[in-house]
């Protein structure tokens, strides 16, 4: 059976068990210290009424102006002790998530579309960050300080106990739960209704121009209409419910104080309480009711925190696609001669209710060779990548590697062995240097002047203010198309793999600038065994082999001029690129503009 | 103190429910004191009088009486202010998006897209709390202390005096401890919105880490970012919760100094213990309004930031161009339509980005006009003003003689069908996707358009036809299905003027040469303008338009352009030199 989220959370947050027991003894302090407040003071008068010497009164005196400033002092500690918890709970939290997570990445990630996926995963971690200071903590100090006061009640009388612990734990369990019980068909309808109306808001603004161009902004509008009543109309629901719990609280406070009256009036009346003490007991219990206050807001945040770990340990638990073997071959030695990859009937589905993305793919590519794959878009061109690169398991055929299937080897190794340009070059938030780095954590600023200067990327990198030391990535330096993907071609001169794989390195840019990153790559890195994946049909003159593949298979093969003289697919595409790019051309020609970088 | 005018004035509409919300929550106030009054009678009456409970039956029944108005008095004051929310919101919510509307795509731009839904969401949204809750407490927070004191002062002056003196100090307080917590608070959530990001940026790196041989190795500095978070972060909030610390202090001492006041007072029989039981029950109430009022600010700092951006949006005019004074709207011109640029100006950026710079073009009635010219050249942009997502920044566009800006948009765009090269598709069905330009068309006339366009095969074989959902929450469809669909809405529409956009060369070429074909078809027999990729869409259209830098270079048949010098001859013989 799976671990409820709740007690999994529990057990990340155990390391922290000393803290967080710390921080609920101060919250409970704090709210006796309002207790002690009140109930010194009722004694104080009431004594008073009965003209002691002063003397008597002098000691809770004392005791007032002591509950008066502890109250404050022990706020300002649990805060902080609560907060430093926290932050401790959520670095653990954090840490434990990335180290289940990666493993994971690509392919359990939602692959190419993961933004949102992985964007929604950090929201619900932030999410649990609050989850002892906000849902765990106000329930220990409510059930807490309920023993503490029932008990200092019940030495006066056991049914004075009973009455205050039925109060507090009417209004600060009973009712918000059985609340949250009744409320929580509305609130899912109200998070659907909720959904629905973001979806329609979302569409109105993306899909305006269609809208408009169809004239059918007006219904669109109507139709959100619609959806907005239906919303408010749930948003009401809660809201009475709400007010209901507002209300119920209330009046449970009111009640028990009436019963502790009720209930200690005859005692007095019978001797067996000293009088001074009802006012004393009655103030006692009223200030313990801010005890269960925070608690209807606890448990609404304690439901979002589980449903946040509920996607997050989903997530988590999802097994690897892809598992190291036990005992991983060694890298293999020189890989400059011979045949470096060969791909052999490979086949490979996504899930099974997918049609195949591979499906019997042949090729290999010997040492020093250029071999470009081709073809339209969905053809199969990112699977055969994210194979290569160990980020999914193929199920039927083979990739040997320098003479070896590719899964006898450990999947670092795979990488280790291969250079990647692809179409999106990820860029950290760093320094330039620091995302050379990642390829050479050793880098010095000479080392990595020369990996630029090679990708010729360093008269830009010197005209810039800080040099190396720019900050680049989100909230840094914006880079252009040319310059983000030179950028990574230095990084893949630093890596110096035997096999370099080119996955669209181009796909983003304009036709002067592709031509020119193309020309550096070959510079740059001569001589290399280099698989170029692409469906921009440019500069391939130098592949010694252009595969064409659609829907899956190799359908054409050979050096680019004999594939043209076929006019099969590789020419019908080629032409069709053509024409485009001489109308890009044909503007530079025309008014000399280059946008070469 | 956190209220924004324009915002003020919406809640106006509803100040109904504002006032009842604030009288409910007054009254509630009021039934407070009561209950105060009563129980410091009851227990004055059995400790120092000889009262039974028999004696005390009916004022512990006026107490639950009251307890029972005050708990009604409470929730209705929330159910008041939920309401007032619910009615803002929506207000604002419809008015967002109407006003969007008429701003327009030119307005509604790719970039900004993603916030302005976020806005009409979300944004929205923050207002809740901002008008349920904070708005009242406002009220509240001033007049029930005074409330309070006018009962406590001719009861007991120097109690009375007490809290009158402290009571100023609390607002002071919350307006220090306001500017400490919002900066706190904005602080510390750029700290932390700066920390998920590193992990978010991680996370999408991942593939990248691990091509390196680097994605293990990133646990620790995760540690090490959440650590530098953590520690900067307290030092932070050392120091912000030693406002709170004060206030909290000033309230719990301000009742330990009345309570040991008026019990010296009493010792000395200068003061009833009724009247100083009553005083003490009152003294932290006191100061509870204005504590909560404290407590309510993040939902008072949320709400202002969340209205600026809404306002923003309201308060931007649409760039609509006007039409000649003082005419009726005439009636669309019958078709076939001719139309005429003349001279048109556009730039975008309120004028910092120019596009067109004096374009002339001329659309015969019939012919299609295949523009062509490198991207940046302006074709978008003669698109979008032919559709009147923009108006000329100088000169004119006419239909068939008369001014596009004197006809109403509506009615014009009713005369146009759109294939742009992306077309968006809406949550809903692939058939309502079709139907979007002519909802009341019948299935049988949404599959034919579907057939003309070359979409029924592929619609067919999806999970539920035409009926399958597709957007956000359905099935994906590819690009060149995409532009299928946007095809067969424009067949569906069956109208005078078409506007295409040629995709470019990524599509399987089964799938492009249906589309083309498709495109031929709507093209026969109407005024058509596309924007072409394809020499043989050029080759084949009436009259070519070449398009440089805002400007139309070259204009005319196509065989007779091919035949003298100039940037189209250049481009043929690129295109066929290339071939």
């Amino acid at each position: 059976m799976k671990r409820s989220p709740l007690l999994r959370l529990l057990a990340l947050a155990a390391p922290f068990a000393g803290w967080m027991a710390l921080a609920a003894l101060l919250g409970v302090l704090t709210i006796g210290s309002s207790v002690a407040l009140m109930a010194t003071s009722a004694w104080i008068i009431a004594r008073a009424a009965l003209h002691p010497p002063i003397g008597t009164l002098s000691v809770a005196v004392v005791g007032v102006r002591f509950f008066g400033i502890t109250r404050g002092v022990l706020r300002y500690l649990e805060r902080l002790v609560s907060h430093q918890t926290t932050f401790r709970l959520l670095a653990r939290l954090r840490v434990w998530s990335y180290q289940r997570l990666e493993p994971l990445a690509p392919a359990r990630l939602g692959g190419q579309h993961s933004g949102d996926l992985l964007a929604r995963l950090v929201a619900d971690i932030d999410t649990l960050e609050n989850i002892y200071l906000r849902a765990i903590a106000p329930p220990a100090v409510a059930l807490l300080v309920t023993a503490a006061m029932t008990a200092f009640l019940a030495t006066y009388d056991w049914r004075l106990g009973v009455a205050l612990a039925t109060g507090l734990l009417t209004a600060g369990f009973v009712i918000p739960l059985t609340l949250r019980g009744l409320s929580a068909r509305a609130g899912r309808k109200s998070v659907m209704v909720r959904g629905e109306l973001t979806a329609r808001a979302v569409d109105t603004v993306q899909g305006l121009a269609d809208l408009l161009a169809s004239n059918a902004a007006e219904r669109h509008l109507a139709a959100l209409h619609r959806l907005q009543q239906s919303f408010s109309q749930q948003q009401r629901r809660m809201a009475a419910l709400s007010a209901l719990q507002t209300a119920l609280t209330s009046l449970v406070a009111g009640l028990t104080t009436l019963a502790i009256l009720i209930l200690a009036i005859p005692l007095v009346r019978a001797g067996r309480l000293d009088g001074v003490l009802l006012a004393v007991l009655v103030l006692a219990a009223l200030a313990s009711f801010e005890a269960v206050q925070p608690l209807p807001a606890a448990f609404q945040h304690l439901s979002r925190s589980l449903t946040a770990a509920r996607r997050l340990f989903e997530l988590a638990d999802a097994p690897p696609a892809v598992r190291d073997p036990a005992t991983p071959l060694p890298l293999p030695g020189d890989l400059s001669t011979g045949e470096v990859l060969r791909v052999e009937n490979l086949r490979f589905r996504y899930t099974l209710a997918d049609p195949p993305a591979l499906d019997g793919v042949s090729f290999n590519v010997p040492a020093g060779s250029i071999v470009a794959l081709v073809g339209p878009s969905g053809a199969g061109k990112s699977t055969l990548v994210a194979l290569l690169l160990r980020f999914w398991d193929y199920q039927e055929g083979s990739i040997h590697l320098a003479g070896h299937d590719l899964r006898a080897y450990a999947q670092d190794d795979v990488r280790h062995m291969i250079s990647v340009v692809n179409q999106q070059t990820y860029l950290f938030a760093g320094t330039i240097l620091d995302n050379l780095r990642l390829a050479l954590p050793a880098l010095t600023e000479e080392e990595a002047q020369a990996a630029l200067a090679a990708a010729e990327l360093d008269s830009f990198v010197a005209a810039l203010p800080d040099g190396l030391h720019t900050w680049i990535g989100e909230g840094g330096l914006r880079l252009s198309g040319g310059e983000r993907q030179r950028l990574a071609i230095a990084r893949a001169v630093l890596k110096d793999a035997p096999l370099l794989l080119l996955d669209e390195p181009t796909a983003n840019l304009d036709p002067l600038t592709e031509r020119a990153i193309l020309r550096t790559l070959f510079t740059a890195l001569p001589g290399r065994t280099t698989l170029l994946i692409t469906h921009r049909l440019v500069e391939l003159e130098r592949a010694h082999t252009i595969l064409v593949l659609q829907g899956g298979r190799i359908v054409e093969r050979g050096p680019h001029a004999d594939l043209l003289a076929a006019r099969g697919l590789y020419w019908r595409l080629w032409a069709a690129q053509q024409t485009e790019l001489a109308l890009a051309q044909s503007s530079q020609n025309a008014d000399g503009m280059s946008t070469a970088l | 103190m956190n209220l924004d005018r324009r915002l003020w004035h919406q809640v106006a509409r509803a100040r109904g429910l504002l006032l009842a919300a604030i009288s409910a929550g007054l009254l509630a106030g009021l039934l407070l004191i009561a209950q105060a009054y009563l129980l410091s009678q009851a227990i004055s009456r059995v400790f120092l009088g000889s009262a039974t409970l028999d004696d005390l039956a009916p004022l512990l029944g006026m107490f639950a009486a009251v307890a029972i108005g005050r708990s009604l008095a409470l929730g209705g004051a929330e159910l008041a202010g939920h309401h007032l929310a619910d009615r803002v919101k929506m207000a604002l919510r419809e008015q967002l998006l109407a006003h969007l509307v008429a701003l327009g795509p030119a307005y509604v731009r790719d970039e900004r897209s993603g916030e302005l839904a976020h806005t009409a969401t979300e944004g929205i949204e923050a207002l809740h709390a901002y008008v349920s809750e904070y708005l009242p407490q406002l009220a509240l927070a001033v007049l029930l202390p005074l409330i309070m004191l006018t009962v406590v002062f001719p009861l007991d002056p120097l109690s009375g005096i007490v809290l009158l003196l402290t009571a100023p100090m609390i607002p002071l307080l919350m307006i220090l401890i306001g500017k400490a917590a919002n900066w706190q608070s904005r602080r510390q959530w750029t700290q932390l919105s700066r920390m998920s990001a590193h992990l978010l940026d991680v996370l999408q790196g991942l593939p990248t880490l691990k091509i390196f041989g680097r994605s293990r190795e990133q646990a620790a500095t995760i540690a090490a970012v959440s650590e530098q978070f953590r520690e900067a972060t307290m030092s932070v909030l050392r120091v912000a919760f030693l406002s709170a610390f004060v206030l909290e202090m000033l309230a719990t001492i301000s009742t330990a100094i009345i309570a040991v006041e008026i019990g010296l007072r009493l010792l000395y029989g200068r003061l009833d213990f009724d009247r100083a039981l009553f005083i003490l029950i009152l003294a932290p109430e006191y100061y509870l309004p204005l504590r909560q009022l404290g407590a309510r600010f993040h939902a008072g700092v949320s709400g202002v930031t969340a209205a600026a951006r809404i306002f923003a949006v309201l308060e931007t005019r649409p760039a609509d161009c006007a039409p000649s004074p003082a005419i009726t709207p005439p009636p669309i011109p019958t078709p076939p339509f001719e139309l005429h640029f003349a001279d048109v100006h556009y730039a975008y950026d309120g004028g910092d980005r120019p596009a067109l710079n004096g374009l002339t073009l001329h659309l015969p009635a019939g012919q299609t006009v295949a523009l062509v010219g490198p991207s940046g050249a302006g074709k978008s942009t003669v698109a979008h003003l032919l559709l009147r997502f923009l108006a000329p920044t100088a000169g004119r566009i006419t239909v068939n003689g008369r001014d596009l800006c004197d006809l109403p948009a509506d009615d014009w765009r009713a005369q146009i069908a759109w294939v742009p090269q992306l077309p968006y598709l809406f949550d809903g069905t692939v058939a309502d996707n079709i139907r979007l330009g002519r909802p009341d068309a019948s299935l049988e006339a949404v599959v034919h358009a579907a057939q003309q366009a070359g979409a029924d095969g592929f619609i067919r074989a999806l999970p539920d036809g035409y009926d399958t959902r597709i957007g956000e929450r359905g099935a994906r469809l590819s690009g060149g299905q995409a532009q299928r669909l946007a095809l067969a809405r424009a067949f569906l529409r069956d109208v005078p003027l078409v506007i295409l956009d040629e995709a470019t060369a990524n599509l399987d070429p089964e799938t492009e040469a249906s589309i083309l074909a498709a495109m031929e078809t709507l093209r026969r027999g109407r005024t058509a303008l596309v924007i072409a990729h394809r020499l043989h869409t050029i080759r084949d259209a009436d009259q070519v338009a070449v398009l440089m830098d805002g400007r139309v270079v070259q204009y005319g048949p196509p065989a007779a352009l091919s035949a003298q010098p100039g940037p189209y001859r250049r481009l043929l013989r690129a295109v066929e030199g290339n071939q």
